[in-house]
């Protein structure tokens, strides 16, 4: 069996006495499809942040890609093929739709060693994005302009900018409408099949049951259930997790 | 406009008002053109840091100053070669001084792009108003430092004499004039290239969103030390020159309120978001004030500043550049 391309060990966290993150242990293979669920403070999110780098984990280690990624800054981790969207859309304001993409296209990919792109290059990289996630025509607006859905989706053009081995999406759906979360998951399920490995965050059970090949459930810092989607929502400890025991 | 046509034009420009004032036959010109020019460099260098990257800098008379103190250290230096140094060493020592001002500029740029990246290692994991806070306390720091800095004059000042007259330039006011001219060309074509390149990117990124910024590869506090170094020795560069302009530096003038003020409101005033705007800002300003000061009394420079400064924030947030935009883009559309 190959090696994983992300291994969490023992990841802990803590924001004062609480503790945000116990021992979290997480294994994602190369062309996977997980999805990470938990009720709301569970830490999918802190989880996430520690993995790319935003927060610093007190105890624990991230590999990827079989590199140590502890005491690597997020921009680092990125350039190495970690990508993340956020949960509240993060656009650059006073940047056009077509420079938002641009951005990560010349501080990652232009910047990785031993790559040269040419600035024609960038430009045909960067309509690819718009055009995969159907923003093409409005490349030259402002992401003012853009509705929830495109504003969801141009935070995950952003991050496919970057050229990842793993994308994490984190709650990319949240707000939408149900043809709108049909669009996201289709998306996603698309970069996928191009090579991504995806870690889905998701509170839409329906979006994640479509998405994931496989599942992973935070309660309280500590994950409880790892396994084939179908049996993780039988499992007792997440319906009790969920509804209450 | 190509960058070298870009520094032609601007030559070009410099030459034909340094051409006007020398035709007026009036020395005034070239002392009123100098503090414009001066604030030009200023503002310029600010918003590098406060327009590109959001990081809102209350120290600019630090770094102003340590410009001018440093001009004032070696020519300190010049003044007392016998008194410091073995007789040998004070005759070797005499060929290189007194230091011209041109080398002295880099000495101040140097000087205040050092501490600039110092300051930026200490303050830029601050953010808003904490960082700007900081930037103040700088300037409030480097001034004690000089009070108590008896060998460049101390609370009491230091008298800099400057020669009467140059070569080529004659009057020495229209050779320092013309010095300040190329630091314009520099500070502009500087800002303008910057705005044009992945640094310029990158600076925006920050001031938009630092999170989505490292998130998208961008190494922010390299970028944001970057920022700090480059806009500390322009600060600097326009410092230098000032103890050759006024005669007499004490602590008073140098870190004097009105240039964080100024370096502030005049970006503002004309726009954050682009070159041009810190260089009308500057203009605008600049002459309002050297004519107030002919016409008034230079208290009302302030004053100037801070009415304007409320106007604009009220009535246009993004700047004379801004409300321009604004209406070359409400003509495209209708």
């Amino acid at each position: 069996m190959s090696a994983p391309l992300l291994q969490v060990e023992q990841l802990s966290k803590r924001f004062g006495g609480f503790i945000a993150l116990d021992t979290v242990e997480l294994s994602v293979t190369e062309g996977e499809r997980v999805g990470l669920i938990g009720p709301n403070g569970s830490g999918k999110s802190t989880l996430v942040n520690c993995i790319t780098g935003t927060l610093h984990n007190e105890t624990g280690s991230v590999t990827f890609a079989g590199e140590k990624m502890d005491g690597l800054i997020a921009h680092q981790r990125t350039r190495r093929g970690l990508a993340r969207s956020f949960q509240l859309p993060r656009p650059f304001m006073s940047m056009s739709i077509a420079e938002n993409i641009r951005v990560p296209l010349l501080y990652t990919v232009a910047a990785r060693a031993g790559h040269h792109v040419s600035h024609g290059e960038l430009e045909d990289r960067c309509h690819e994005l718009l055009s995969l996630v159907a923003l093409e025509a409005k490349a030259s607006q402002y992401p003012r302009d853009l509705t929830q859905v495109e504003m969801r989706k141009l935070e995950l053009a952003r991050a496919m900018a970057t050229d990842p081995k793993l994308l994490i999406a984190d709650e990319s759906m949240a707000g939408l409408s149900h043809s709108e979360i049909e669009d996201i998951v289709a998306l996603l399920i698309k970069l996928n099949e191009a090579g991504v490995t995806i870690i889905m965050i998701e509170h839409i059970m329906r979006a994640v049951m479509r998405f994931s090949q496989r599942l992973v459930v935070l309660v309280s810092g500590k994950k409880i259930a790892d396994g084939k989607p179908d049996d993780v929502i039988k499992d007792q400890e997440v319906v009790g997790a969920y509804l209450g025991s | 406009m190509r960058t070298p046509v870009f520094i032609v034009v601007q030559a070009v420009v410099g030459l034909a008002c340094y051409l006007l004032f020398d035709n007026f036959g009036n020395d005034y010109w070239f002392f009123a053109g100098y503090t414009v020019l001066q604030y030009i460099v200023l503002a310029t260098a600010w918003n590098i840091l406060g327009g590109y990257c959001g990081y809102v800098n209350f120290g600019s008379a630090g770094f102003f100053a340590l410009g001018a103190y440093t001009s004032v250290f070696f020519y300190n230096i010049g003044q007392s070669l016998d008194e410091m140094f073995s007789e040998s060493t004070a005759a070797l020592l005499s060929h290189i001084f007194p230091i011209p001002v041109p080398i002295l500029v880099l000495a101040g740029g140097a000087v205040a792009g050092l501490v600039g990246l110092g300051t930026g290692y200490l303050t830029l994991r601050l953010r808003g108003v904490f960082f700007a806070i900081a930037t103040l306390a700088l300037a409030v720091v480097l001034e004690t430092l000089v009070v108590n800095w008896q060998f460049v004059g101390g609370s009491r000042g230091a008298y800099v004499i400057p020669p009467n007259s140059v070569p080529v330039f004659g009057p020495y006011i229209q050779y320092l004039f013309a010095l300040m001219m190329v630091l314009v060309i520099v500070a502009l074509t500087c800002a303008r290239l910057i705005e044009r390149s992945r640094l310029g990117y990158g600076f925006a990124t920050i001031r938009d969103d630092e999170l989505a910024a490292e998130a998208c590869g961008v190494p922010t506090l390299r970028l944001k030390l970057i920022a700090t170094v480059l806009s500390g020795a322009l600060m600097g560069m326009a410092g230098a020159p000032f103890p050759f302009y006024i005669g007499y530096v004490e602590p008073g003038s140098a870190f004097n309120l009105s240039y964080a003020v100024n370096s502030i409101a005049m970006p503002m005033i004309g726009g954050t978001s682009s070159w041009i705007g810190p260089l009308v800002g500057a203009i605008l300003l600049g002459t309002l004030q050297q004519l107030a000061t002919v016409t008034i009394s230079s208290v009302l420079n302030l004053l100037i500043v801070g009415l304007l400064l409320i106007g604009f924030v009220i009535v246009a947030p993004n700047g004379i550049v801004g409300l321009v935009q604004d209406w070359i883009a409400k003509r495209t559309k209708s």
